[in-house]
């Protein structure tokens, strides 16, 4: 009965609304302020052991079956991009976050928040694409909803996906497993899809196409569990890029990280656009790549499956995991010094002199 | 990459770091002017190679940090107006005003948009013509020509709905004012390579001679910069107080004569405050008389309001060179990028929060 709801006219929002009386982008943009967000707004409202997790899923124990239970929301604009659109990355995303949790992804469900007046054949492409990522990646499109907002509500089309996937046994992925001695491997180029999409949007126009990497990674993720079922921790460095996810893992799991800048690959085109627009490709998004933390003696058994597959051929070693400094990702540079790595700080903006 | 590979280089930086040990026989204290070279140090680790008789204190050269608390409260009440689109780059936004930033105005429904160029802000202006388009010009000599043009381009179209706030600050009249102070401790400076790319280096000369202080422009990369550090560690040791250049592939002496010709064409240099420094005489840009219609101090006319800065921030005597980041109590407890104080610790270029992001661990 609507009385016997809680009087929370008397409670007070956690976060420093004398700082932030109403939610800004940088909150929504996967470094400090999401996480601020997360851990003093969502995580004491919803509080339980699942979530607690804090990981790309939620692990599920059902029975004798262990799943994966993943939703991610996607905004994406423009809704086209060289390389996808929104229906393929909302579909290989939710894979990838079940893959992470070393979960074989099985079924998604899917919702499409439309604008009116969007493209019929719009509509139809995102459809289209989304079922050729369904397919090429084993998932199963189950169950959906549709809605439709009045022009101007909306941004021509938001999707939500969930998936749920099973873990095989003996597989324990978490990030608070990364234990000094690890090696910490990347399976490609960093950086391509956040220039991708920057590069349409602000019209940039360089010598390539630079094209979004959005790829699912679970039939990777097989091969890389297939030779070393110990792997620690994996991970997919989207927003924020591989610098605040190496910083999540860090603060997690209580260890340093120390990532050598020579060993990270990054294409001459994508570095060209990050040195113009004053972008560090560690912070830039990622939506076909994984970074795992691998127990030293795995560690190049793991490099030969990835780069056998076709989403690692340009795998490496990235670096390694410490006891100390706890919680601190450090970066030694190729001119020989070293400095820290933090957490991606509010939205990444250009330079202006 | 051609053109940036070459200057990060790891020999070469080895090189330089050892002549510069070889030099240094006494203690020195070296400024750079400007905050992209202060986050090139800090980034690089470039302080840590040097010698312990080296100090490099960091300049006022971040605009961001040094436009005053008056002129961002203004562009937050401009921005907040009714049919106002108002444009800046990215890092004015995050700058606390007296009692919001620019991004809360955004949250709270203003139009304001980030742009990449101030031809940007004119394109809007021309699309929206129902709409008032502000752009907010911040920056040294070097982004000055482009925001020149914006308002020669907004005159060519006859835009009647484009306006310049000016908040330009100059480079000369900031060395002139640091080597002036009695607490100064600068005995060599960096000049800042790209404000000189525009403006040339003759304006040092008569700087360099009267204070007998060797400066040195200088480039963004690692290699350039320990070459600047090198050739001012040589002046020093050797007496002498030149105006140098260590940026030749990018600098001449008479710097680029048409774009001067555009800032003149378009702005006359006034006195500026600048944020934590205070008025210094002749060190900003302001429209011309006969461009005063794209003003927009002038066709919005925001009144005076009461300014509040932070008591606890020292930012005034870090980017005068006094004291450093850490020094600060306030220093990555109560200040930090998520939370500034004060505009140091927002902008990229900002020395708070070039220590903050690479290197609170060693200075902490």
């Amino acid at each position: 009965m609507a009385d016997e709801k809680p009087d929370i006219a008397g409670y007070s929002c956690p976060l420093p609304i004398a700082q932030y009386k109403q939610v800004l982008l940088a909150h929504g943009g996967g470094g400090k302020l999401t996480h601020e967000l997360i851990e003093k707004l969502f995580l004491p409202e919803f509080h339980n052991a699942e979530l607690a997790q804090m990981h790309d899923g939620a692990m599920l124990t059902v029975g004798q079956e262990r799943l994966a239970f993943s939703t991610d929301g996607y905004v994406v604009h423009p809704l086209f991009f060289p390389g996808g659109n929104i229906g393929d990355l909302a579909v290989n995303g939710t894979v990838n976050d079940l893959a992470m949790c070393g979960a074989r992804p099985l079924y998604l469900s899917c919702a499409l928040i439309i604008e009116e007046g969007l493209e019929m054949d719009d509509l139809w492409r995102v459809v289209h694409s989304m079922q050729l990522a369904a397919r090429a990646s084993g998932v199963t499109l189950v169950t959906g909803d549709t809605k439709v907002v009045d022009r101007g509500k909306g941004d021509g089309l938001f999707v939500t996906t969930s998936g749920i996937g099973v873990i095989p046994p003996g597989i324990d992925i978490h990030p608070r497993h990364a234990r000094p001695g690890d090696r910490i491997l990347l399976n490609g180029p960093i950086a391509q899809h956040g220039i991708a999409i920057m590069s349409v949007r602000e019209g940039l126009q360089f010598g390539t196409t630079l094209r979004s990497d959005t790829a699912a990674l679970n039939g990777l993720v097989d091969a890389m569990l297939a030779a070393a079922p110990g792997i620690h921790v994996l991970r997919d460095p989207t927003r924020g890029g591989v610098a605040s996810t190496l910083n999540e893992i860090a603060g997690q799991a209580g260890v340093g990280m120390v990532i050598h800048e020579a060993q990270i690959p990054v294409d001459e085109e994508v570095r060209g656009a990050c040195e113009l627009l004053g972008f560090d490709p560690l912070y830039v998004a990622n939506e076909g790549k994984v970074l795992a933390i691998v127990p030293g003696e795995d560690a190049e058994r793991v490099l030969a499956a990835m780069k056998a597959h076709p989403l690692g051929i340009r795998a490496a070693i990235i670096g390694e995991v410490t006891a100390e400094p706890a919680g601190v990702v450090t970066l030694m540079s190729s001119i020989g010094s070293s400095r820290i790595v933090d957490m991606l700080s509010g939205e990444q903006l250009p330079r202006i002199c | 990459m051609r053109y940036v590979d070459e200057y990060r280089n790891r020999d070469i930086v080895q090189r330089l770091v050892q002549a510069i040990r070889v030099q240094t026989t006494r203690p020195w204290t070296i400024m750079e002017i400007c905050g992209g070279q202060t986050h090139a140090i800090v980034k690089h680790g470039l302080d840590a190679l040097l010698p312990a008789e080296l100090t490099l204190v960091h300049g006022p050269g971040c605009p961001v940090c040094v436009t005053p608390l008056a002129m961002i409260d203004k562009a937050v009440a401009i921005a907040s107006l009714p049919d106002v689109i108002f444009t800046s780059f990215g890092d004015m936004l995050r700058v606390p005003g007296s009692e919001r930033d620019l991004l809360s105005v955004k949250a709270a429904g203003g139009n304001i948009r980030i742009v990449y160029s101030p031809l940007d802000a004119v394109a809007l202006a021309r699309q929206n013509p129902d709409k008032q388009v502000v752009f907010f010009a911040v920056g040294f000599e070097t982004t000055a020509p482009a925001n020149a043009m914006a308002v020669l381009q907004a005159e060519r179209e006859s835009l009647k709905n484009f306006f310049v706030l000016s908040a330009h600050v100059l480079v000369p009249p900031a060395i002139e004012a640091i080597l002036s102070s009695p607490a100064n401790r600068v005995q060599g400076f960096l000049a800042a390579g790209h404000v000189c790319s525009v403006m040339g280096y003759e304006e040092y000369l008569p700087l360099a001679e009267r204070f007998h202080t060797p400066i040195v422009v200088t480039g963004f990369e690692p290699v350039d910069i320990l070459q600047g550090i090198q050739m001012v560690v040589q002046q020093l040791e050797h007496g002498s107080s030149k105006v140098e250049n260590a940026y030749a592939r990018v600098v001449r002496r008479e710097g680029n004569p048409a774009a001067r010709k555009t800032i003149a064409q378009v702005f006359e240099v006034i006195d500026r405050q600048w944020r934590g420094i205070g008025t210094i005489p002749g060190s900003g840009y302001a429209l011309q008389p006969a461009y005063k219609r794209f003003d927009a101090d002038e066709h919005f006319a925001v009144q005076h309001i009461a300014t509040h800065e932070p008591e606890i921030c020292i930012a005034g005597s870090v980017l005068q060179g006094l004291r450093k980041p850490h020094e600060c109590a306030a220093f990555g407890s109560q200040c930090t990028p998520e939370h500034p104080l004060g505009a140091p610790m927002v902008s990229s270029e900002g020395a708070c929060a070039a220590y903050f992001r690479y290197s609170r661990i060693r200075h902490g």
